[in-house]
């Protein structure tokens, strides 16, 4: 074997040093038709099969490799580096406005850089710096925000007023510019080649590489891959890394058992150009002017400028290889906006001449992210994938991480953001991803104020309320394709329609939640909560609770009606999920989980529980509406309508009872209410949904009962400083991080996961502390609101990150919650953080670069919230979601 | 100096015309639904003339384009009268006898057509009771030549080309007592004027050509794409079968004087024509005429001036080709059009733009950069031109007016450039005949479910 890996480096040496492969604007005829025999034949078997040999798979190749795993092997349907890669702009740029795709981003430069001296293969590296522009102070907000993230990410980056961009650029016309951001380390590189340099590595790392070997399907058996099957024969493997980029969805479904792949690709445009008189210097900053959808970068004298339009063009890859995607159509009259926008932007182009329209098309997904991580489906099914737009940026870092995912289990950041497990199978609609990816595409450029929501591919899954809800003035908002509702307009009060209400600064539905929150306190109010995840758990033994109690840290082991919050915690201790379980029986369970985990907890349950005909775990998702009563009268309400005695001697806290409730039988009461205010949800059998929603707006309303939001919500569990998952709380998050001991038994008598990790923490302190913070001198109606991500600063030093914020009606303010590092001042290093560390620190947070004193807290304010009505009430009800 | 673009609309516009075929029941029954006309000048006054008239007591209905030139007077005098006389040959015995016997016992007549005139398009009042006289013998001779046979309208349509221009020259020759009259009817046999006719009835579509404008039938393929079926034949020097017709009526000796500078007698452009008598009288006949005419006629240098090597008379006739066509479901238009037209657009581009326009789907030919040098600068005027052709498509309400915003202000890439339309349409009387000729085009579309059914 050692023969062929010499043969094929000296190949793709060969066709890196070739010219035709450092020019961008060569066709791919000229090389695919290069007739070569396949120098051997595939393999038997391998550990690992990488599908694609473009950025992402030789990336994934690249960093298994050094990880020491060498038996891989990398299938190419084409030729490597031949696809999207080959023809994408090849800007590497942090610029991002979330942390792990920044930090992803930032890895990729740091490795492109010197990824020519450790392969010998040119890269094109250059160390430009980019620009991105704002024409409005909406975008400067955003752009600031983003500054902020990478300052204290230690990236260098400045906000800079427009007569310092004619300074860095000379073409730029800055007429209408209000500033602009600018990273002086962003780069400009040939992705194909990277792609390449990386396939060259680990070709010497012994990775073996085939072009020209498609794979038709992968078996799956028992829920685990086995093998690959190729137009060359098949390939036996443990693990199969999906890395076939606008393929992927089809790839995806080729098998017996598909595997949900939702991404779609379009196609993207951008422009050559011949050199100008003067030729471009090739270490002018790149320029992103987001208002304008265009991004322009210095390319051999002249220049490279593409854009993410408005009407995006969709395209099916169904039955089309690599070559009839390369050969896809200039569209002029497609590229006209943008190039109206670059004109405007350089006025100074007008006299250069053309080369080439390229049409590159790139892979979107539903939400903007990209996808990596394993099949929920199929274990050692791997996915890495949809990269909107930007492969060079992320593909370093993102081939890292999934590397050490199948190396290591999970990968060395929080990732769920990107997890493939976010998604469910009702994402993978072909109809719904290119309704989505139109809107998606876009987006790229749109600004993106708090709360924004995506108005494609919605009303999809809906409680049996939806439209009783809608009549009443409900405005929407989506997850996991579920629709919730925001807030109640009240009749007559005229809210701005959807393109007015973006803001960075108070909403103006304020007052109307304001009105909620008040109800809720005061009185009583009624939320459909039927999105979150609701599983049954039983078993004809003890296995049930058996197998819950490793799975949970919480004692499970209660009384028949008793409800427990607990975490279903990895190894290390961290957030899996976060639930409520309530025992129906000595051997059945209930368990709520957040709305997005539907995929992830089913996923986490089958890999973990024994395999035992016994043990039945459904999931009851879609067979329940769930309300969530809210209110000092809720209990007035629900004993009015079951003629059963609500109150606390009879109906204590976290209790669950099935009852009655008006000609309903059967419904599931639960004495939680996820904000910390007293109250019940009703789990109710749908066909019941509509007849309970009216008892109880009947009967409620001479307790002023009325409809409320998740907006309402949020804030009330902000206030009472509730985590919530996938927010606050994530698989690096532990129950000592967020002052949830109370949920850790410790001592509960049996082994579960996490424990180990949890009594290191107990014994030795945590790195971390869950924090919650009152914005002192922030004026609600002047200044900036925070969101989340907002850098936290404790006496002037960087000590971490806000994960939700929220104003308090109660306290009249804002209140962020987020986690405080204590990093060592001259090493860096992570020190325990301590209570009193926290207690004596003088902290701001940041918000777009201007900084707000903030008191930081390390329990909620008890004497504002009355009606405690159990002892350790609050404590146990430390949980929430959203 | 620029138009704006409503100034350019306004000119565009002005002599647009547009007819619906009435619906019955809310079904429409005529293979044809309507048809849009329209017509620029570059001659002033504009020496092209349309006609559109549906036949009473027969089925059909026909629509024609005449160019004139040495004037309107032949081609004004063809609009108003040759329709009646392909009614009139394709009356049956019984109506002939019918119309004869109103007149003659002073009765209401029965109407022979119902004219789609545009306001524009005039009658001359003077002229009326000349022209019914002499269409009155015609109809008289018809009767008495009763052959009892069903008439063919391929017939028909030559009988009367032809029998209308004898008409114009033995009224020429006669002359009249009204010296305006008098004067009329030289100017209508000394000027000329060829005509593009079409007769649809039901599934029949009759093109009788005579002289150089042109028919054309668009044809909707398969794929959507447009083609272009000509549906009749130039008589003009670029025919090679026109210019064996000519040879062969005349002597060996003239073979070289016939045709010169592709014109007839090294003169005339078309090859057949309504009037110019100064090519089918003998030198006699038209010195007499002339001589004994009005002094306005005998200033006129033009109509003293004798061709040169006339020595074989008639050099030039009537008659039309006649070309019968059976529509098809996928015939979906038809496009008569002078010269004017024909000389700036390839019938192929004629065939896509109207297909396009009627059907409001536009397969504009993209952009291909290739190896041509282009600036970013001249391909954003490009695009945005191309965009505003787009916008254009549903400015005109017209597809004639669409066709001749095209072949006026097509730039070299196919789009309309408004500074090129703006500036041909600014252009002074006197220059504008050196840029552009009269337009004159009728679109006539075709019910394709009707055809269908046939």
């Amino acid at each position: 074997a050692a023969r062929m890996f010499l043969r094929l480096l000296s190949d793709i040496q060969w066709r890196a040093a070739h010219p035709k492969w450092r020019r961008m604007t060569n066709s791919q005829r000229g090389t695919s038709t290069t007739a070569e025999p396949h120098p051997v034949s595939l393999p038997a078997q391998a550990q690992v099969v990488i599908c694609g040999g473009g950025i992402m798979g030789t990336s994934v190749a690249y960093h298994l490799s050094k990880m020491g795993w060498k038996d891989i092997v990398l299938l190419e349907q084409g030729r490597l580096a031949a696809g999207t890669t080959r023809f994408c702009a090849g800007i590497v740029s942090t610029a991002r406005p979330m942390s792990v795709e920044l930090k992803m981003a930032h890895y990729s430069n740091k490795l492109y850089q010197q990824l020519e001296q450790e392969t010998g293969v040119q890269t094109g590296y250059m160390k430009t710096g980019s620009i991105s522009l704002a024409q409005t102070q909406d975008r400067l907000i955003s752009l600031k925000r983003i500054a902020s993230s990478l300052n204290v990410m230690g990236i260098p980056c400045e906000i800079i007023s427009p007569k310092k961009v004619l300074q860095l650029h000379p073409l730029i016309n800055i007429h209408d510019l209000v500033g602009a951001i600018y990273v002086p380390e962003d780069a400009l590189v040939s992705s194909a080649n990277v792609s390449l340099a990386l396939a060259t590595a680990a070709s010497q790392n012994g990775v073996q590489i085939h072009e020209r070997t498609s794979v038709s399907h992968v078996t799956i058996q028992k829920g685990r891959v086995t093998g690959v099957e190729t137009d060359r024969g098949r390939i036996q493997c443990e693990y199969f890394v999906n890395c076939a980029g606008q393929w992927a969805y089809e790839l995806g479904h080729s098998g017996e058992e598909p595997v949900h792949i939702p991404l779609h690709a379009c196609e993207h445009f951008y422009l050559l150009t011949h050199p100008l008189k003067e030729p471009l210097s090739s270490s002018l900053p790149t320029v992103v002017d987001p208002d304008g959808r265009i991004y322009i970068r210095n390319w051999q004298g002249g220049i490279l400028s593409g854009g993410f339009e408005k009407n995006p063009k969709p395209l099916f890859t169904e039955g089309r290889n690599q070559l009839e995607i390369q050969n896809l159509q200039e569209d002029w009259d497609h590229f006209g906006p943008l190039l109206d926008a670059l004109l405007r932007r350089m006025p100074g182009l007008e006299a250069l001449q053309i080369m080439q329209l390229v049409n590159c098309p790139e892979s979107f997904t539903p939400d903007m992210r990209c996808i990596m991580g394993e099949s929920p489906t199929a274990r050692g099914y791997f996915v890495l994938a949809g990269m909107n737009s930007a492969g060079i940026s992320y593909g370093g870092g993102a081939g890292k991480y999934l590397a050490e995912w199948i190396v290591n289990g999970y990968p060395s950041e929080n990732v769920w953001p990107l997890d493939l497990k976010r998604f469910g199978t009702l994402q993978s609609s072909r109809t719904f991803l290119r309704h989505r990816v139109m809107e998606v595409m876009p987006l790229m450029c749109d600004l993106k104020v708090p709360r924004w929501d995506f108005q494609t591919g919605r009303q999809l899954r809906t409680s049996p309320l939806y439209d009783r809800l809608d009549a009443q003035g409900a405005r929407w908002m989506e997850k996991h394709g579920f629709e919730r509702v925001k807030y109640f307009v009240p009749p007559g009060s005229d809210l701005l329609d959807l393109d007015h209400s973006k803001t960075f600064y108070k909403p103006d539905w304020f007052d109307i939640v304001g009105s909620e929150v008040k109800c809720c306190k005061e009185a009583v109010c009624v939320i459909d909560m039927s999105s979150f995840t609701k599983f049954e758990i039983s078993s004809t033994g003890d296995q049930a609770l058996e197998s819950l109690q490793y799975l949970f840290s919480n004692d499970l082991d209660v009384p028949v009606g008793h409800v427990v919050h607990t975490g279903m915690l990895n190894e290390k201790g961290g957030y899996e999920n976060d639930c409520s379980i309530a025992r129906l029986s000595k051997r059945s369970f209930f368990m709520i989980s957040p709305t997005d985990q539907q995929v992830h907890c089913w996923t986490w349950l089958k890999n973990h529980l024994p395999v035992d005909s016994n043990l039945v775990v459904e999931d009851v998702t879609w067979k329940y509406t769930a309300l969530n009563l809210i209110g000092p009268r809720a209990v007035d309400v629900l004993s009015e309508l079951s003629y059963a005695p609500m109150t606390a001697e009879h109906f204590p806290s976290l209790f669950c009872k099935e009852m009655s409730v008006g000609y309903a039988n059967g419904i599931r009461v639960m004495s939680i209410t996820h904000t910390g205010e007293p109250g019940f949800v009703l789990y109710i059998p749908i066909e019941y949904a509509l007849h309970v929603y009216n008892e109880v707006m009947n009967m409620g309303q001479k307790y002023g009962i009325r409809n409320a939001g998740y907006y309402a919500l949020r804030s009330l569990r902000i206030e009472k400083f509730f985590a919530f998952w996938g927010q606050d709380l994530d698989a690096f998050t532990t129950p000592m991080e967020c002052g949830r001991e109370f949920q850790v038994k410790l001592d509960k008598g049996m082994q579960f996961l996490g424990q180990e990790a949890l009594w290191e923490q107990k014994q030795n302190g945590v790195y971390k502390r869950f924090t919650m913070f009152i914005l002192e001198d922030h004026d609600t109606d002047m200044d900036l609101w925070p969101w989340w991500g907002e850098p936290i600063y404790r006496n002037g030093r960087y000590v971490g990150k806000t994960t939700s914020s929220a104003y308090s009606y109660t306290l009249e303010r804002h209140v962020c919650l987020g986690f405080v590092h204590h990093f060592d001042e001259k090493t860096g290093e992570e020190l325990v953080v301590t209570t009193d560390f926290i207690n004596q620190g003088e902290y701001e947070i940041d918000i777009a670069g201007q900084r707000f004193q903030a008191k930081a807290k390390l329990y909620p304010f008890s004497s504002l919230f009355t009606q405690r009505r159990r002892k350790d009430e609050v404590e146990l009800s430390g949980y929430q979601r959203e | 100096f620029y138009l704006t673009p409503s100034q350019v609309n306004s000119i565009l516009k002005a002599n647009e015309y547009s007819f619906k075929v009435p619906e019955f029941d809310g079904k429409n029954v005529s293979s044809v639904l309507g048809f849009d006309s329209n017509q620029l000048p570059a001659n002033a006054p504009i020496e092209d003339r349309r006609s559109a008239a549906t036949c009473l007591q027969t089925r059909g209905m026909l629509l024609g384009v005449f160019d004139g030139h040495a004037g309107c007077a032949c081609a004004q005098a063809v609009s108003e009268r040759l329709f009646y006389y392909i009614a009139v040959s394709l009356l049956p015995h019984e109506t002939l006898l019918e119309i004869e016997n109103a007149v003659e016992s002073g009765r209401a007549l029965l109407p022979i057509l119902q004219w789609h005139k545009h306001p524009n398009d005039y009658f001359s009042k003077e002229a009326s009771k000349l022209y019914f006289n002499s269409l009155r013998t015609y109809w008289q001779e018809l009767i008495d030549l009763n052959s009892g046979e069903t008439t063919d309208v391929r017939e028909a349509l030559i009988n009367a080309f032809k029998r209308l221009d004898n008409d114009i020259s033995l009224e020429a020759q006669v002359g009249d007592p009204n010296s305006f009259l008098n004067y009329l009817v030289l100017r209508v046999a000394f000027s000329g004027a060829t005509a593009c006719v079409a007769h649809v009835d039901g599934v029949d579509l009759h093109i009788a050509n005579t002289g150089d404008s042109r028919a054309m039938l668009g044809v909707q393929e398969e794929d959507g794409s447009w083609s272009a079926v000509n549906l009749s034949y130039d008589h003009n020097a670029q025919n090679e079968h026109e210019v064996e017709r000519v040879k062969m009526e005349h002597p060996k000796s003239e073979e070289k004087s016939l045709v010169k500078q592709d014109r007839l007698l090294g003169l005339l452009m078309p090859f057949r024509a309504f009037g110019d008598v100064k090519f089918k009288w003998s030198i006699e006949l038209q010195k007499r005429v002339i001589e004994s005419g009005p002094d306005q006629l005998n200033d006129n240098e033009y109509t003293k001036f004798i061709p040169p090597n006339y020595h074989t008379p008639p050099y030039l006739t009537a008659e039309p080709e006649v070309i019968h066509h059976k529509l098809r479901p996928q015939d979906k238009f038809l496009v008569l059009a002078t010269d004017g037209l024909w000389e700036t657009m390839h019938r192929q581009d004629v065939a896509r733009i109207v297909g396009e326009y009627l059907t409001g789907v536009h397969h504009q030919q993209p952009i291909a950069v290739g190896g041509y040098k282009v600036t970013l600068g001249q391909m954003h005027g490009l695009l945005t031109e191309r965009r505003a052709r787009i916008s254009s498509v549903f400015e005109d309400q017209n597809a004639a007016t669409h066709l001749i915003r095209h072949a006026v202000g097509n730039n070299e890439f196919g789009t309309v450039d408004h500074e090129r339309l703006s500036k041909m349409l600014s252009l002074p009387e006197e220059l504008a005949r050196m840029y552009r000729d009269d337009i004159t085009i009728i679109v006539v579309q075709f019910n394709s479910h009707v055809i269908g059914a046939y």
